[in-house]
């Protein structure tokens, strides 16, 4: 039986968006999205039942007649299945799933007087050198030969993957010694990558969340409260995290940055993409008028089409810690999840009432909290994120010096 | 005279130690409250089952080993489906039988029901990651001590033919040996090997029809898992292929497993043989009302 037929093929190249929205869940003010990171690569799977299309994107930096994109398909795969589509489309579903950062302004402790709290192959180029004559030899076959775009694409198929690895190196593609194993179209990037390698998975399905068999598929720390000055270096930030916390699995896991029904968002780092896009990326299930939004759906965000689960997987692999293609199933779980960074700024206006000192008690040991929660999260320096966050005096001169004075003097 | 020590008690303690870990290192999706609901919806159904069984006293152990076992692979949105799921795998016990001896593993049974039912729960083998494989294999191995080899050699079978058949597999197709080795450090497979196709009530009574068993579990779960491309390949594997077991018997017949003591009495009269229940052992039940 076969259980994936890849029915459309999209080869992308290189690759900007930005929106702000003020939601429910914070005010939107920054994402961190894939182009922080380099050599990454993208891929849309779109999976409904046993059929998967599948949409690919990669950063590669180089001569292009040296680049050369390895994808084993299942099954054969015609020409009318193949198609050049537009980076925006991962442009946006990058968007709207990225990892976002949202602000909170404190109110004013004498109105109210709660603080702190958290709410809650590509151009196979001129590939086919003369063919020899030992492909038959080698188990591989050239099934079929195309040009889409500006790209030409072969199908070949191989018995063995040893076979095939010879065969690419016959035919001037290299494909490093240490991966022996041919990839599945999941473990993208090019057969040269040197070092380890960033994939972005965006799965777009039915049911639910999708997330890796063979591998733990693992929530990235979200909601967490983090200082003020993230604001300026959010993607540096977002890098430190992840980095950190692929150290914290020993480079082992598959992270779930995004897990969101695509009919709204909140806080929207982007709008959901509308219908056409999804149709665009192989969505063939959705139903109702271009752009409509599904009536029992939350009225926050407008765009989106119902029915469609988004999954955002981000993993960095080499070839020693991740020796097996991912493997992915589909869950049942539509719980929502985003990857989410709250700035809670601090209350500064000067009006003094008996709420003000205990405000600003709290405030200290929150500041402090929130040094130690993003020294936790990036392995940063305590102490210079201490001295980055500046003295809390200076941040609110204007309030009652009497009583800041009395709560600096335990110090 | 002092009571045998029951394998169950181990299993338990090694069932909550996993569930334990898995809850606060590896951050499972299962609730404190699901773990009670699953508990307890598991305990009753066993409870409610023994009483229209008319066993003659309620014992949780094997009701807490499923319900424990449900804990860490079920998953699902729906407290409702997690309960119906602990319902279904209990009352299999009570409802599934042959010749005295339930069909399937009552924690498989239920699961594969569910999912085929449902549609809305699922299990994720990927859960345990392959860094606390170590510290698993001890706890598994710690067992098979505490089992005294009671049902080992199915696990073994299992676990030898499963390797066996990944590294063949690796050979035919030219990968190199660290993915076999990968796949072999899954937590979900000690699960599996150590909790699942071990139960010795649902295996083969003879050694030699134990062994024939799990090769074909092993072979049956490569096929769905490596030429089907399904997930959790081993436990479709296990619920196709435990009806088969009444027919391995009649080709091995072996004695019949029974949890306390260890005793055994044989699966059937054979010529020749004379054959009594230990006395640690229940009265010879009518069919189908043997403790689960």
């Amino acid at each position: 039986m076969r259980r994936l037929s890849i029915c459309c093929l999209s080869f992308l190249l290189a690759g900007p968006a930005a929106e702000r929205a003020q939601a429910f869940c914070g005010f939107y003010v920054a994402k961190a999205d894939t182009k922080l990171f380099n050599q990454a690569s993208s891929v849309a799977l779109v999976r409904d039942g046993d059929q998967t299309v599948m949409t690919m994107a990669n950063d590669y930096q180089g001569d292009l007649k040296e680049f050369a994109i390895v994808i084993p398909v299942p099954t054969f795969i015609k020409r009318e299945q193949i198609e050049v589509t537009d980076r925006a489309l991962l442009d946006h579903l990058d968007a709207y799933s990225s990892p976002r950062l949202v602000e909170y302004f404190d109110p004013d402790p004498c109105q109210r007087m709660e603080v702190g709290g958290v709410l809650g192959g590509a151009p196979m180029a001129r590939s086919a050198a003369p063919h020899r004559a030992d492909e038959k030899s080698l188990g591989v076959t050239v099934e079929a030969r195309y040009t889409v775009g500006e790209y030409d694409i072969l199908i070949l198929s191989a018995q063995e993957s040893g076979g095939l690895e010879t065969w690419l190196k016959e035919n001037g593609y290299k494909v490093p010694p240490e991966s022996p194993k041919f990839m599945l179209p999941v473990r993208l990037g090019t057969v040269n990558a040197k070092g380890p390698q960033e994939l972005f998975v965006y799965a777009l399905t039915r049911k639910g969340r999708v997330e890796t068999t063979n591998y733990r598929t693992v929530r990235l720390p979200t909601g967490m409260d983090i200082p003020v000055f993230v604001k300026n270096e959010f993607g540096r930030f977002y890098k430190a995290v992840f980095s950190d916390q692929v150290r914290r699995e020993d480079m082992r896991a598959v992270f779930l940055e995004y897990a969101w029904d695509m009919g709204w968002c909140d806080p929207c780092a982007a709008q959901p993409l509308s219908r056409e896009e999804l149709k665009s990326l192989g969505v063939a299930w959705t139903a109702g008028a271009p752009g409509q939004v599904t009536p029992s759906r939350r009225p926050a965000m407008v765009g989106g089409a119902g029915d469609v689960f988004l999954t955002r997987l981000h993993v960095r692999y080499d070839a020693s810690h991740f020796p097996e293609d991912l493997v992915f199933q589909e869950t049942a779980d539509r719980t929502n999840f985003q990857g989410r960074f709250v700035l809670r700024h601090p209350w500064q206006g000067g009006e003094t009432c008996d709420a003000t000192r205990e405000y600003r008690r709290a405030l200290v040991d929150r500041r402090e909290k929130e040094a130690q929660t993003l020294a936790w999260l990036t392995g940063w320096d305590i102490n210079e994120i201490r001295g980055k966050m500046g003295n809390l005096a200076k941040i609110s001169e204007t309030t009652d010096r009497r009583s800041w004075r009395s709560l600096l003097s335990p110090f | 005279m002092r009571t045998p020590f029951d394998p169950r008690a181990y299993q338990i303690a090694a069932l909550a130690g996993l569930l334990a870990y898995g809850m606060a290192g590896l951050a499972f999706e299962v609730s404190i409250a699901r773990v009670g609901l699953l508990l307890a919806t598991a305990l009753a159904t066993q409870y409610v089952g023994g009483r229209l069984a008319r066993l003659p006293r309620f014992d949780p152990r094997s009701a807490l080993i499923s319900g424990l076992s449900l804990c860490l692979l079920l998953r699902t949105n729906s407290e409702a489906l997690a309960a119906g799921t602990a319902v279904v795998t209990i009352a299999s016990k009570f409802a599934l039988r042959w010749r005295g001896k339930h069909v399937f593993n009552p924690t498989n049974f239920g699961l594969v029901a569910m999912i085929l039912a449902t549609h809305a729960v699922w299990v994720s083998p990927g859960q345990w990651g392959s860094a606390a494989f170590l510290g698993f294999l001890v706890a598994c191995l710690g067992g098979m001590v505490v089992n005294r080899a009671a049902r080992s050699d199915v696990t073994l079978a299992f676990l030898a033919s499963y390797g066996a058949l990944l590294f063949l597999r690796a050979g035919w197709l030219g990968d190199p040996m660290s993915i076999p080795l990968h796949q072999l450090e899954s937590g979900a497979l000690l699960i599996f090997a150590f909790f699942m196709i071990s139960d010795p009530k649902t295996t083969p009574d003879s050694r030699a029809g134990r062994v024939l068993f799990a090769i074909l579990v092993a072979a049956g779960g490569v096929f769905v898992q490596f030429r089907l491309y399904r997930p959790n390949g081993l436990l479709w594997s296990l619920v196709a292929l435990s009806p088969a077991v009444p027919l391995i018997d009649r080709l091995f017949p072996g004695c019949r497993y029974h949890w306390v003591g260890r005793a055994r009495i044989p699966a059937r009269p054979r010529k020749g043989v004379a054959h009594a229940p230990t006395l640690d052992l229940l009265p010879q039940l009518p069919l189908g009302r043997t403790r689960g």
